[in-house]
């Protein structure tokens, strides 16, 4: 009788048995990519850069597992990394005005503008200020956003929130917000009293600041850090914000707050934020890439529509990805190319760059910050 | 007579030994040469230079900033032990003592939770649209301004102290001798001034040192002005923050850091001295 007609064994062939076991031995060969632990990769970033919403597609990809530590400020950020030792962040997001102090101490890497996508960005951040030195990069700009009046919706409109002199109205009295940083308030107040460098004022333009920013002081109900800020606002506590813009009230926006960002007549500020790989990276390969992933069409799709703050994106074709995929945002946030957008504001002239101050030290600033607080 | 010092003694000193060479004295040596190094170009440099001590104790906004907070930690050390003496007091006296167990267990329940998350919580009752404002609204009242006041702060540094306050005055109240009190009675002495003649200098100590934690522990807190008060008026916790976040100084922040110890240290010492007068060592 043969086997076909004894009909199917019950249990396993010996034949079977071995191509199963090896197999099973096989497999964590074939697949040891797989099984392979991620490669972790260290980002010194504001908050939400690091965050699923943005990382995972490429924790994914390239097997990379992002650990953040995250800061809140320029200074802080400058603090974090001269107390690490050589090596210890991998990927470094800063202001602008901090790229230069971190070129200087000697925190970053020369990077090779060909292995970046600047043909993609639009003209304005081909040779972005503070990220070169001479003919070296050091950061790739990867988001930008304006600084002007925040404010609610309810207590008022557009257009009464179209000027900086909205601040002194004596019905808001009590209910106007500071961000707690001097660098953007004081910009505002010397755009307000007609600055056209804000940053770069002599010292009688600075002396008529401190006296503007002064008489502003009774209308203050508080000055607030980073969740301050958004609780304030969110609650309805502070009805008018100085020193932000949609990059916090485009997250409660999102959320249904009712609360928005206007660029007021005198004109508003720009941040940036840019991406540098840390001095003595083992992993600065990957570095790269993240650099590369990030400031492309599509990375920066996403990074404009991170979940912890919004912002404005330099990659022209990264616009067009963002406006397939999510109009509405693209729209909300000026950046539609056919229509009035973000990019007409900065050509037009209304926007000048965060900066540190040019003709005082910060130090000065910031003891008269610390002065109008007590006052 | 000479002390002889055992193995075993050391043993169990030790520990308490290092732990305080490791996380008080290091800390605090390193902090003192802190405040005699500059900041260049946002970089610290090691030196001895008293640049930082002048700058900072020349300041106007140092000293306005020190006087806000020592009257706001004081204010919440006495409000505090105010408000949680008949607290402690009914705990100790007029609860059976298994209520009283439960009593210290809710009591301790307030520090399984964040503090953060407390402060914030705050902020629904307080703030303009609140729960406070709304059921004032039933009443025809308000809305009154709670939040980002200096009133507000003062819940703060209760939800941060009050528990603890109320414990140390328990453990004070009832260790007191029950025949004292008897005694007070026996003699005609009312109930409110058995409290204040055998109760409260009976207890002394105890309720001084709770004053004094809570006064450690709002001196320098940093979330109830922030979160509470909005920032304003300026505390010197507020202070430290606002000269480390420009420029790195912290040397600087260092200055007010150790003024804020000494000051603990002084205030500690007159504390304890009070608390102890009188009595025998």
């Amino acid at each position: 009788m043969t086997q076909d007609e004894r009909g199917p064994r019950p249990g396993m062939s010996r034949r079977a048995a071995l191509s199963l076991g090896v197999a099973a031995l096989a497999t964590p060969m074939l697949s040891r990519r797989a099984f392979a632990a991620p490669t972790q990769l260290t980002m010194l970033a504001w908050y939400g850069h690091a965050e699923p919403d943005i990382v995972a597609e490429f924790e994914a990809e390239n097997n990379v597992k992002f650990v953040p530590k995250y800061y809140t400020g320029g200074d802080n950020m400058l603090g974090l990394i001269s107390q690490s030792p050589p090596g210890t962040f991998d990927v470094i997001l800063s202001d602008a005005e901090y790229v230069q102090q971190l070129n200087a101490a000697g925190y970053i890497e020369p990077l090779d503008p060909a292995d970046y996508p600047f043909d993609e960005f639009f003209p304005e951040f081909h040779r972005f200020p503070g990220h070169w030195d001479g003919d070296t990069l050091y950061s790739v700009i990867t988001r930008f956003g304006f600084l002007g009046v925040a404010y609610n919706t309810d207590a008022m409109t557009e257009a009464q929130a179209s000027t900086y002199d909205v601040f002194w109205d004596t019905g808001l009295q009590g209910k106007v917000g500071h961000f707690d940083w001097h660098l953007p308030n004081l910009g505002q107040m010397s755009l307000l009293n007609g600055n056209a460098s804000p940053y770069d004022i002599d010292t009688a333009a600075w002396d008529a600041v401190k006296e503007k920013t002064m008489t502003l002081r009774r209308q203050i109900g508080g000055f607030f850090d980073y969740g301050g800020t958004f609780s304030s606002l969110n609650n309805g506590q502070m009805l008018a914000f100085a020193g932000i813009g949609d990059w916090i009230t485009g997250t409660l926006e999102r959320n249904g707050a009712k609360v928005r960002s206007v660029i007021p007549e005198q004109g508003g500020l720009q941040f940036t934020e840019s991406f540098s790989i840390g001095k003595g990276s083992s992993k600065a390969e990957l570095a790269k890439k993240w650099i590369q992933y990030i400031t492309s069409a599509k990375g920066q799709a996403k990074s404009a529509q991170m979940a912890a703050y919004p912002c404005l994106i330099p990659n022209q074709k990264g616009w067009e990805v963002l406006n397939a995929e999510n109009p509405a945002e693209a729209a909300r946030q000026g950046m539609v190319p056919a229509q009035g957008n973000a990019m007409d504001l900065i050509r037009s002239g209304r926007i000048k760059y965060r900066q540190l101050p040019v003709q005082q030290s910060l130090e000065e600033w910031n003891d008269f910050w610390s002065d109008y607080k007590s006052a | 007579m000479r002390r002889h010092i055992s193995l075993y003694g050391l043993t169990f000193s030790l520990p308490l030994l290092i732990w305080q060479l490791l996380f008080f004295v290091f800390p605090l040596v390193f902090l003192v040469a802190l405040s005699f190094w500059t900041v260049r170009n946002f970089r610290m440099e090691p030196g001895f230079d008293t640049v930082n001590w002048v700058t900072m104790y020349g300041r106007p906004v140092f000293w306005q900033a020190y006087g806000t907070t020592l009257a706001l930690a004081a204010a919440a050390a006495a409000l505090t032990s105010a408000l949680a003496f008949p607290c402690a007091y009914a705990i100790a006296f007029k609860l059976s003592p298994a209520a009283r167990r439960w009593a210290i267990f809710l009591m301790v329940i307030p520090f399984f939770t964040s503090y953060l998350v407390r402060v914030y919580s705050w902020q629904v009752f307080l703030s303009d649209a609140g729960i406070i404002n709304v059921m004032l609204g039933w009443l025809g009242l308000g809305p009154f301004r709670l939040l980002n006041t200096v009133g507000a702060t003062m819940v703060g540094y209760l939800t941060l102290s009050f528990p603890l306050v109320v414990l140390l005055q328990l453990f004070s109240l009832v260790f007191i001798d029950r025949t004292l009190i008897e005694a007070a009675h026996n003699m005609r002495c009312g109930r409110l001034r058995t409290v204040f003649a055998v109760v409260i200098p009976s207890a002394r100590v105890g309720l001084v040192i709770a004053a004094l934690f809570s006064f450690i522990l709002c001196f320098g807190d940093f979330v109830s002005p922030i979160y509470l008060g909005g920032g304003d008026p300026t505390t010197l916790s507020i202070l430290i923050t606002d000269t480390t976040k420009s420029g790195q100084q912290w040397p600087r922040a260092a200055v007010i850091a150790l003024t804020m110890i000494a000051t603990l240290l002084v205030v500690a010492f007159l504390s304890v001295r009070f608390a102890y007068k009188g009595r025998a060592q």
